[in-house]
């Protein structure tokens, strides 16, 4: 990024010190779809001569559809990118800019408009200090522009600039101007800015961009950049009640013990004394380190070290905070949740929830309402979709240490973490805490068979292997075992033999033990599932309806015959224990296959013929099986 | 009292770093020897304080560096007390791999790309941490400060996870890993004003001198050793030259420059007109030539 100023300074320090101690506004701009929030950036970046050369002149290299009006440059296409973003001419994701002007600096976010990437608007508004919210002239305020305008009250900024843009094409009427800006604050009323300064500008043509534009006469306030470098800003944190998330212990030897962090609000100094907030501890701060020295003091926004005088028990997640100030700690409380996944939000469903530094499973309890944001009016709602706002109980597995959202940015925001996709799914403010008495506590939730197996990442299934005896079931089943095993799956292995030691001991081999030892091993394997578990049943099970009363015991989909299919003569010539020698002979009575039938399954998940084959190659062809089945889900 | 702009950039890059540490296993800091890699190796020193960085520092050496970044590199560790570990394609050199030979592009993909995922799944690291800013280049802009890689260690632009406030989601899949840009929101001026608020050692070749260089497709490509080819039509002239950014010798432009003190550097920069990576010849050679190679996995 290059610098307004063309001459060099001589005394080039002093003009470091001034230029380090200028202010920064963060802002992003937010409104529909082509309102032209890239082209104002861009546009800002080039009248305030901060584009470099080589920048401009590769724009002509980037071949765009969009950008075929004549010989002006597509402005656009300065913010824009991304490939995917200069083939459709829109903005896709959040880009950062950097501005500096001799009064101030700017981390400016240009967002997308799309609703369905609203994630990416979110993105850039929640460390922003302001929002530019633009409104095409000619369209007036859209759906767009009021759930953009919600977001950002939601996300706690306090001001905003309307530009009412492409004020050119109708003609910078000023009654044109004046009925959107009037249309706007009827409807922002509820929303509680601080502030909202509209301008009328044309990005494309930089009228009331960086000055004043001779077109609008009546318009007599400031350019945008002038208004920028110009409004208070709110005083930072400092004044708020001192927060410090504890990031890690350190501990480079046994003589020193610090706790590392960024502190989120207020000042603190040595000897003040301290509380942790999740056990109430009660301590002082006998030294702030950091790698330039010892300091004495330190306030918001530094990252430091502090040592306290007391051994306590404070980690990662916990917070160092004011005594007489503290932060909640609950495991219920009240939140607006922004959700951002095609999968929508479920209550009961169990998530990861994470802070600045602490993560906990957490469920949804109760979605209490969902937020029309065209309306502001609440609805009720059993899930909220992609994009949707919704207001929610929460219940998490150990308590938290918060504030509420609107005391604190940094201490009272969380995101909701998809424990299979690892995807950020959802981010939260909270409101609240709940109160005991209305507690649904967490242990008394139910806890059924899918928020077990989402724990374990997997999806609950019984395997039947069914053959003769030799055909190679429990040798696969291993293997499989191995492989689940190494993948970090919950399996587990029912293994005939191994059965009949134990739970079935009691039973022989006629046709009726063996319905009642299929039985048991069924009922034991829909426990098992029900817990979550892949459960691997190795039985021969022989007979159809048996197989069929073990399939009817689980739910839809998650009973997997496989048929482990070898011929007689093979198994007989396997024959692994010696079975079928004395089976031959006559020495063991109702022995599958040759003494007693062995009713082939007609219509198995999975057929496996076994001869010419290694069962390491087979095991691996039941568990891709398994992953496409979850992929499917 | 605020704190001060250097100081804030400062306070989130250690925080993130921080990050890293407490929530991956396996971290370990890409370090191209270049401006952005001290400031970052610096802010670790400062992260762990009073202990020393909890991980090793890497570099992949595409044997194309210049000599002096060499040199530097095998200096630097014994003068501070890190772990540095040097990885090369060695595939890359049998096939006698080089930017003369096979081109700007096959070259910075099979010893760059190629030799980093290589390094990566060598190690086994789970997260690496790289000194890439958002205002070098506008793929970056729009680049999170923590950024998934699949199993293949792509790059999805649209895929990129929500980033809010200071709340990082670090959780990765089996196989993933993460790339995470601690001086994301430094600018190139911040950059130099923090090294020389923080007098941290940069690689003389930032600073002007007289070298030898010859001009070549509208870059000053400095002679670095005898590999360097020298076409019947070109002079090799001794000009005095600096370099803005740092990569593989024939592949980064000098430019013409009196400024031989980082406050030279900083008053050159109030007036310089060109970006920083018009002198780097692989941000150029194809339409979206950065967004390909970060998607393959470069950084």
């Amino acid at each position: 990024m290059s610098y307004v100023q063309s001459i060099p300074p001589h005394d080039i320090e002093a003009h470091l010190a001034q230029h380090d101690h200028k202010s920064i506004l963060r802002f992003f701009t937010c409104g529909s779809v082509d309102d032209g929030k890239s082209t104002l950036i861009g546009r800002l970046l080039y009248d305030a001569k901060l584009i470099f050369e080589d920048q401009l002149a590769n724009l002509g290299r980037v071949g765009s559809p969009g950008a075929a009006n004549g010989k002006e440059i597509d402005l656009a296409l300065l913010l824009d990118g991304l490939e995917a973003e200069r083939e459709q001419g829109i903005t896709i994701d959040v880009a950062y800019r950097y501005i500096t002007t001799s009064k101030r600096k700017f981390i400016v976010a240009d967002t997308p408009g799309h609703e369905e990437y609203t994630r990416n608007m979110v993105t850039g508004a929640s460390t922003a200090d302001l929002a530019i919210i633009l409104i095409d002239s000619r369209q007036g305020i859209l759906q767009q522009t009021r759930r953009h305008s919600y977001i950002a009250s939601l996300l706690g900024i306090r001001h905003v600039v309307l530009a009412v843009n492409k004020i050119d094409l109708v003609g910078f009427q000023q009654q044109v101007y004046e009925e959107i800006v009037a249309d706007y604050m009827v409807f922002a009323k509820e929303l509680g800015f601080a502030s909202i300064r509209p301008i009328p500008i044309s990005a494309r043509d930089g009228d009331n961009v960086i000055s004043a534009s001779a077109n609008t006469p009546w318009y007599r306030g400031a350019a945008l950049l002038e208004y920028l470098e110009a409004v208070e800003l709110d005083p930072m944190d400092q004044a708020k009640p001192f927060r410090f998330p504890v990031q890690m212990v350190m501990r480079p030897n046994a003589d020193f013990r610090g706790y590392a962090g960024q502190i989120a609000s207020g000042r603190i100094s040595v000897g003040d004394p301290v509380v942790v907030a999740k056990s109430g501890q009660r301590t002082s701060v006998k030294a702030i380190v950091n790698y330039d020295g010892e300091l004495a003091t330190a306030g918001e926004g530094e990252a430091v070290t502090l040592v306290l005088a007391d051994e306590v028990d404070a980690s990662r997640g916990n917070m160092l905070v004011a005594p007489g100030a503290r932060p909640f700690v609950a495991d219920q409380f009240q939140a607006h949740v922004i959700w951002f996944d095609s999968s929508p939000m479920l209550p009961g469903r169990s998530y990861i929830l994470r802070t600045e530094t602490d993560s906990v499973s957490a469920m949804v309890t109760a979605l209490k309402h969902q937020v029309n944001i065209n309306s502001c009016i609440r609805e009720a709602a059993k899930s909220l979709q992609m994009n949707e706002v919704g207001v929610c109980n929460i219940s998490t597995q150990a308590p938290i240490a918060f504030d509420a959202y609107t005391d604190n940015r940094a201490t009272g925001n969380f995101i909701i973490v998809d424990r299979v996709t690892n995807a950020t799914v959802g981010a939260g403010l909270i409101d609240f805490p709940l109160r005991r008495a209305d507690n649904v506590h967490w242990h008394a939730l139910e806890v059924n068979k899918s928020a077990r197996s989402a724990l374990k990442n997997q999806l609950p299934a019984v395997l039947w292997f069914t053959g003769l005896s030799g055909s190679g079931k429990s040798t696969i089943a291993n293997e499989l075992d191995r492989i689940l095993h190494a993948q970090g799956k919950h399996a587990y292995l029912l293994d005939g033999d191994n059965v009949r030691h134990g739970l079935n001991r009691d039973l022989g081999f006629t046709e009726e033990d063996r319905v009642e030892n299929i039985r048991r091993v069924a009922e034991v394997a829909k426990l098992m599932a029900d817990a979550g578990l892949i459960v691997l049943v190795s039985f021969i099970s022989p007979f159809r309806d048996e197989r069929r009363m073990a399939r009817e015991l689980m739910d839809e989909g998650e009973f997997i015959e496989i048929f482990v299919d070898t011929p007689l003569d093979e198994c007989a010539r396997r024959d692994p224990k010696g079975l079928y020698e004395k089976a031959l002979a006559g020495r063991i009575a109702n022995f599958t296959g040759v003494s007693s039938p062995y009713e082939a399954p007609e219509n198995p998940e999975l057929h496996i013929r076994t001869v010419g084959q290694e069962p390491s190659d087979l095991a691996l062809a039941i568990e891709e099986f398994l992953e496409r089945r979850m992929e499917s889900k | 009292m605020t704190l001060i702009h250097l100081r804030r950039l400062e306070a989130e890059a250690i925080h993130v770093i921080r990050e890293v540490v407490a929530t991956f296993s396996n971290p370990v800091v890409l370090y191209s020897i270049g401006k952005d890699s001290s400031v970052l190796l610096h802010l670790a020193m400062k992260a762990f304080y009073p202990a020393k960085p909890p991980f090793p520092f890497l570099h992949v050496d595409t044997k194309w560096k210049f000599r002096e970044m060499i040199e530097f590199r095998d200096r630097m560790p014994r003068e501070l007390g890190f772990d540095l570990l040097v990885h090369v394609n060695q595939d890359g050199v049998d096939q006698g791999m080089g930017p003369f030979t096979h081109g700007s592009n096959v070259h910075t993909h099979v010893m760059k790309t190629m030799g980093l995922r290589q390094a990566l799944e060598k190690y086994g690291f789970t997260a690496a941490l790289a000194g890439a800013r958002r205002d070098e280049e506008k793929s970056r802009a729009k680049e999170r400060i923590f950024s998934i890689r699949s199993l293949q260690h792509g790059w999805d632009p649209t895929r990129q996870r929500p980033e809010m406030w200071k709340t990082y989601n670090t959780r990765v899949g089996q196989g993933e890993t993460m790339r995470i840009f601690p001086l994301s929101n430094w600018t190139e001026f911040d950059i130099w004003q923090y090294i020389l608020r923080e007098e941290i050692p940069i690689v003389s070749l930032y600073f002007a001198a007289r070298r030898p260089v010859v001009k070549r497709d509208g870059m000053l490509i400095m002679v670095d050793d005898e590999r360097m080819p020298i076409q019947p039509d070109e002079k090799v002239l001794e000009q005095q030259v600096r370099f803005r950014t740092l990569g593989c010798y024939p592949l980064t432009g000098a430019v013409e420059s009196e400024a031989a003190t980082v406050p030279d550097i900083l008053r050159e920069m109030l007036t310089v007109r060109t970006s920083e990576r018009q002198s780097r010849l692989i941000d150029t050679d194809e339409v979206g030539a950065m967004e390909k190679k970060k998607r393959e996995g470069y950084f």
